[in-house]
């Protein structure tokens, strides 16, 4: 394996107990799949899952036991069949033994890699850890298991177990679930392994590292005490905000006979002088000027250079101060993180001493930072203490940016106290507020913490993984629908509102809002698509149900009322575009299905409906491209019968007539049928 | 819109110079942080006339290209510097008000910059007179009865002003041995009573000061940057606005120039097929590359696809302040106030909550939909906190952005070593850090107390070049740490101990940073395979591989950048010396 690349075994329980969460781990596996198929196309990865009826793995072969655990691929590198793979895995019968399975990932990575690669070798374990572990032949469990993790830290291998916690339902055993938990502890002592803890889908999902990304120091040097005191450190970047990929332009100008056509875009810049002149400057011939007052002054690369602040690099300390002169409020980016370099054991300590102070004495120390030579500028920030809880991590700090004077901009507000009686809450107002403040609580206690931001995964990078498996299968899939899962971080989780539904009600009764009624019509903007108090609050809050789902799927009983139903929702933008598209899926449906004329009318019913409301929506694109691909879905499927019907009942494309937006004429959307002709045969 | 009438007195120079060095700084000052500001520079009580109103002893100065008020520019500034030297000549001083003249020029000036101030609404603007002056009781030596008719009329002509939304600020310069007394006609001009009074001479110093010693610091205007509606419950959904309250301040856009004639340049981007050469009109198709194929995507798909949300923000519940950890940030946060303005009661209920989240120590967690990617945040109360009357923190909540789970980097993890215990300080360590800080510990300090010293020092570079000036203004870099106080003996004497109790009495720091010496030397010893010096000769340097070459690079503490040909290139340079 080269640098930067990683071996890593899945092993995935599949036992009775998982069944209910496996969706969900299949779509966490496929996401991880899919990042390193366009981030790490060269990481090689094996699955294991056990629980299965049938056993096949190397080590039962050769040495026996190690029952109801199947080896789906051995380790290679990423293809496209892995991620296939892991959103079909199999539903096992059998309650497997994690610890074998551990046994059998981490032979399959010695066998692979030998002792090398230390710290590129990775298990990942997805259990419910709630089925009973063998004894061992010989010793006590807790050896067993600290054996194992020893020497995974010999072999450099680390290990992740993600352990759900979904429906702490009657029929687990609570000794066994201890034990496990106890077990999983020992690993992290002794081995570079963690274990997460995940209670719902959502936090499933972001349980998992599903992008790589190597590590890089942003500086190494010193932290300056003062000229003759110095600490060794690093310093990482401690949060970076993970993007979409940076996806390429295309021209789809080239011929498609031109086999060697790149279909790149070029970004190309013209300076002008003026709008008019053909005249084009080049790059060097431009100079940078900046406002003073309203003239711009031109200032030359020289000037610019002799001119501007320079900085040498270093971090220097300025001094400490209490941890209340600074407000949460004052960091200004992504957090770093200072941590002394591992091969000076006195910086260590030195960085120790000084964090553990820190914290004993709630002080934060303000430091200034270069980080590298020749830096336009200079960064002052704090240093808070990250005292580590397992003995076998260093002390660290974390490191926040801070504001400048000129950063800072000084608005004066109103102060509270000032307000007239009639905008501030009384008593018992404020006893209702206290009341929900305490109860509508996301962490009753620290283990219990929903909504951590280490297990929350982005919704938007989710849905575009998704999309892009869709698209890779059929070009014009549709656009997935928002994961079931990230309910719970847009709206408020329904179990713990229905418990403080009292609550709830009595702040929603303490605290009357309502429109302004003097307000000019034009400037309702922002309550138009509000959803408190507007026809639509009732449709919004069955989703809220998670029994009566209906309005944001088009089931199969009632597709047209669905659909109605939704696309006259008006608590979001994007409701209309959703409904549409549902409901060309299931238009898609009925008609690959329609070997009735029963379900065929129903599809008539269906596209009549959706005409209906494209024109009421203005939408005509949506409807007219989605009416020539049902018509070459016919042709192909040969459903002539299908056609028949479409012409019986005059289904015609949405003309100029009834929408501005449509670019077919009038007298074209009848016949669309004898214009699609032509395209079909090329 | 600011005026500056400006008094002159013969026998004063220095106060001419104070009132006159004074407005030169402030300009400077003004032209960064509110350059779209209008300023008119008027003497009073000059030899010659020069407004429009043609009154004698008033003189409007200004520059070419430039209305009498008009945002200042770098002419103006200029030319106001080297003021001192052509005054005699070009405008001269006379006491404008002697007895037997029915002239009276602190009339005219006001009258004047009355007229220039008639420019722009009232409503939009803010409009102010600084008048600069040393004389107490400009009709001291008139006759009773000329005094109290000339008196009458000068007030009257200051309450018009002051009627039409004109403020008048005083700035009197007092004589070294009679300090200026307000009360004998000036505090009726501005209106002064009571304790106003007599506050109002010992601040005029300090006024002086804030007007010369401004930082640099581009103001804006108060601006709602967001507006939410904030869903706190079925039924309750209220109105905030958001503001953005701290946000790096850069040195302003960049206007890219012609080099030879300083006239902008208009940037025209095109986008083009690398294929035929054809120009593509947007948008243009997005493709990824997967599992061997592009998968194509549209603009309007990918827009789509982020629009996961409205933009509101939706309460998702509440959590103790000690689970936002320092390292959940991304961004500047966003502050939020309420507003009644389209929500009536939303002011009622965000108080409410505000109180609560203070008492109990607890911050609201909700989702955000209004950024790209939508986020979590931390909704985080913040109390008013004031001091010597201003508001240094205002109240209401901080809307703190929250990273995503893999936007979070194990960085811990990777310099575990497992099984083996970190080195940790010991009691004695502590305490010798514990004795470190508390010498170390920073007095008063604020946040955002220090200027950027870069940026500071871009404007010195823009105001030298824009005014011609010879040496660049002065920069202080404040960010340095305090020479002064590190070499205090006592500061120097706790480092010495931590030092001592980290690294003993070795006063050299650990030298077992061998491992990358080593790796390069041996790198070294590898290149020694090949005869370089011969292959150079030979030209056969380029049989050879990457890795190769830069065997010889790393040997010879050369650059290792660059491609290929580049390499080579380094190489023969080096032999051949």
């Amino acid at each position: 394996m080269a640098r930067n690349r990683e071996g890593l075994v899945l092993l995935v329980d599949i036992g009775p107990a998982m069944h209910s969460v496996l969706p969900d781990v299949e779509k966490t596996c496929s996401l991880l799949m899919q990042k390193k198929l366009i981030y790490n196309k060269f990481d090689e990865v094996g699955i294991v899952v056990f629980g299965t009826q049938e056993t096949e793995n190397e080590l039962a072969r050769d040495i026996g036991g190690y029952e109801n655990i199947k080896v789906l691929r051995n380790i290679k590198v990423v293809d496209e069949l892995v991620v296939d793979l892991v959103k079909r895995l199999p539903r096992g019968p059998v309650a497997g033994d994690f610890l074998d399975a551990l046994i059998v990932g981490m032979d399959m990575l010695i066998k692979m890699y030998g002792a090398g690669q230390k710290g590129k070798k990775r298990l990942c374990l997805i259990t419910n850890a709630a089925c009973p572990t063998k004894d061992p032949f010989e010793g006590t469990k807790d050896e067993q298991v600290s054996t194992i993790a020893v020497k995974m830290a010999a072999e450099g291998i680390k290990m992740e177990s993600i352990v759900m916690r979904a429906d702490a339902s009657g029929d687990v055993d609570e000794r066994i679930i201890e034990e496990n938990d106890h077990l999983l502890t020992l690993f992290s002592t002794n081995a570079i392994a963690k274990t997460v803890y995940v209670e719902s889908p959502l936090s499933l999902l972001g349980s998992l590292k599903t992008r790589r990304v190597a590590p890089v120091t942003l500086f190494r040097g010193d932290l300056e005490i003062n000229a003759s005191m110095k600490i060794k450190v690093w310093v990482y970047k401690k949060v970076a905000e993970e993007r979409l990929p940076t996806l390429k332009m295309y021209s789809d100008k080239a011929p498609p006979s031109d086999k060697f056509a790149k279909h790149e875009v070029k970004i190309d810049y013209d300076y002008k002088v003026t709008a008019e002149t053909s005249e084009v400057l080049a790059p060097e011939e431009r100079i940078k000027g900046f406002r003073y007052g309203p003239h711009v002054i031109p200032i030359s690369p020289d000037e610019m250079e002799t001119l501007k602040f320079k900085t040498e690099k270093g971090m220097k300390l300025l001094g400490f101060t209490d941890a209340s002169n600074i407000l949460r409020h004052y960091y200004m980016k992504d957090v770093n993180i200072v941590v002394p370099d591992p091969s000076k054991e006195k910086s260590v300590i030195a960085v120790s001493a000084l964090a553990r102070e820190m914290r004993q004495t709630n002080k934060v120390a303000i430091v200034r930072c270069v980080w590298r030579n020749g830096q336009g500028n200079v960064v002052v920030g704090v240093l808070t203490p990250n005292v580590s809880e397992r003995d076998d991590t260093p002390d660290s700090f974390y490191f926040n940016v801070l504001p400048f004077a000129e950063d800072v901009r000084e608005f004066p507000f109103p102060s509270f106290s000032r307000f007239p009686a009639s905008l501030k809450p009384d008593e018992q107002q404020q006893a209702v507020a206290d009341n929900l403040v305490k109860m509508l609580d996301l962490a009753p206690s620290p283990k219990e913490e929903v909504l951590k931001p280490e297990l929350t995964p982005n919704p938007v990078l989710q849905r575009f993984y998704e999309y892009l498996e869709l698209k890779s299968k059929s070009t014009d899939a549709a656009l997935p629908p928002m994961n079931e899962a990230f309910k719970r971080i847009m709206e408020q989780d329904p179990e713990l509102s229905s418990s403080n539904k009292s609550i709830m009600d009595s702040f929603s009764g303490s605290f009357e809002v309502k429109e302004n009624p003097k307000l000019r019509k034009a400037s309702k903007r922002l309550l138009r698509d509000k959803p408190s108090g507007s026809d639509d609050e009732d449709n919004r809050m069955i989703t809220y149900n998670p029994n009566e789902n209906s309005i944001d799927t088009v089931g199969d009983a009632n597709p047209v009322q669905d659909f109605e139903a939704m696309i006259s929702r008006r608590d979001g933008n994007d409701w209309t575009d959703k409904a549409i598209s549902e409901m060309k899926k299931r238009i898609v449906k009925l008609v690959e299905d329609s070997s009735t004329t029963d379900e065929g009318d129903k599809a008539l019913e269906c596209l009549l409906s959706l005409r209906k409301c494209c024109v009421l929506e203005q939408e005509p694109k949506q409807f007219n491209e989605f009416l020539n691909h049902l018509y070459e879905l016919c042709q192909e499927k040969k459903l002539s019968h299908f056609l028949e019907h479409f012409t019986s009942k005059k289904i015609t494309m949405i003309p100029k007539s009834e929408a501005a937006d449509s670019d077919v004429a009038d007298e074209e959307a009848a016949d669309f049928t004898l214009k699609q002709e032509p395209k079909l045969e090329t | 819109m600011e005026l500056d009438p400006e008094d002159e007195d013969e026998k004063q120079e220095s106060h001419f110079h104070i009132a006159v060095s004074c407005i030169a700084q402030s300009l400077k000052s003004h032209i960064i942080n509110r350059s779209n500001d209008e300023i008119a520079i008027c003497f009073f009580n000059t030899r010659e006339k020069k407004n429009l109103q043609d009154l004698n002893g008033v003189y409007v100065f200004n520059v070419p290209q430039r209305e009498c008020i008009d945002r200042p520019t770098a002419r103006l500034i200029k030319d106001f510097d080297l003021i001192e030297e052509s005054f005699i000549k070009d405008i001269g001083s006379q006491n404008g008000i002697v007895s037997d003249s029915r002239e009276n020029s602190l009339y005219s000036a006001l009258w004047v910059a009355q007229a220039l101030l008639r420019k722009g609404s009232s409503k939009t603007a803010d409009k102010r007179i600084f008048l600069f002056t040393n004389e107490d009781d400009p009709f001291g030596s008139m006759r009773i009865s000329v005094k109290e008719d000339m008196t009458r009329t000068t007030l009257q002509r200051a309450k018009d002003a002051q009627d039409l939304g004109i403020s008048i600020e005083l700035l009197p310069l007092s004589h070294p041995d009679k300090q200026f007394d307000i009360s004998l006609f000036y505090k009726d001009l501005i209106g002064l009573n009571g304790d106003e009074l007599t506050e109002f001479m010992p601040s005029v110093g300090q006024k002086l000061e804030d007007m010369k010693d401004q930082l640099k610091k581009r103001v804006l205007a108060k601006r709602i940057a967001k507006r939410i509606t904030f869903m706190i419950c079925d039924g309750v959904s209220i109105e905030l606005n958001g503001y953005a309250l701290l946000r790096p301040a850069t040195p302003g856009t960049i206007t890219w120039l012609d080099s030879t004639t300083n006239l902008p340049i208009k940037v025209e981007r095109s986008y083009v097929c690398a294929d035929t050469g054809a120009i593509m009109q947007e948008p243009i198709q997005r493709i990824q590359p997967y599992m061997n194929r592009d998968v194509m995507f549209t603009a309007a798909e990918l827009s789509e696809l982020k629009k996961i949300s409205t933009g509101h923000l939706r309460l998702l519940g509440f959590k103790p302040l000690s689970c936002l950890k320092d390292y959940h940030n991304m961004k500047p946060s966003t502050f939020l106030y309420p507003s009644d303005k389209e929500v009536i009661g939303s002011t009622r209920a965000f108080i409410a909550l505000h109180r609560s989240m203070i008492q109990l120590g607890r911050f609201a967690v909700a989702f955000y939909g209004g950024t790209t990617p939508p986020r979590l945040v931390a909704l985080v109360a913040q109390d008013e906190i004031e001091s010597d009357g201003g508001q240094v923190e205002p109240p209401g909540m901080n809307m703190i952005y929250l990273p995503y789970a893999n936007d979070i980097r194990d960085i811990e993890e990777l310099h575990s070593k497992p099984g083996v215990a970190a080195p940790r300080a010991s009691e004695d360590q502590l305490k010798k850090a514990s004795a470190l800080m508390r010498r170390l510990e920073l007095k008063d300090f604020s946040v955002c107390q220090f200027a950027n010293p870069a940026l500071q020092r871009h404007y010195a570079m823009l105001q030298a070049i824009a005014l011609d000036e010879d040496q660049l203004g002065e920069t202080r870099d404040e960010t340095l740490p305090d020479e002064g106080g590190m070499n205090r003996p006592g500061v120097v004497k706790a480092v010495e101990e931590f030092k001592e109790s980290i690294y003993g009495d070795d006063s050299e720091e650990e030298s077992d940073s061998g491992a990358k010496e080593k790796s390069r030397k041996r790198k070294a010893a590898d290149a020694g395979d090949y005869d370089f010096v011969e292959l150079a000769k030979t030209g056969k340097l380029k049989d050879l591989t990457v890795v190769e070459l830069k065997t010889y690079l790393t040997a010879n503490n050369l650059p290792l950048s660059g491609k290929k040909d580049a390499l080579i290139n380094r190489i023969l340079a080096h032999v051949s010396k």
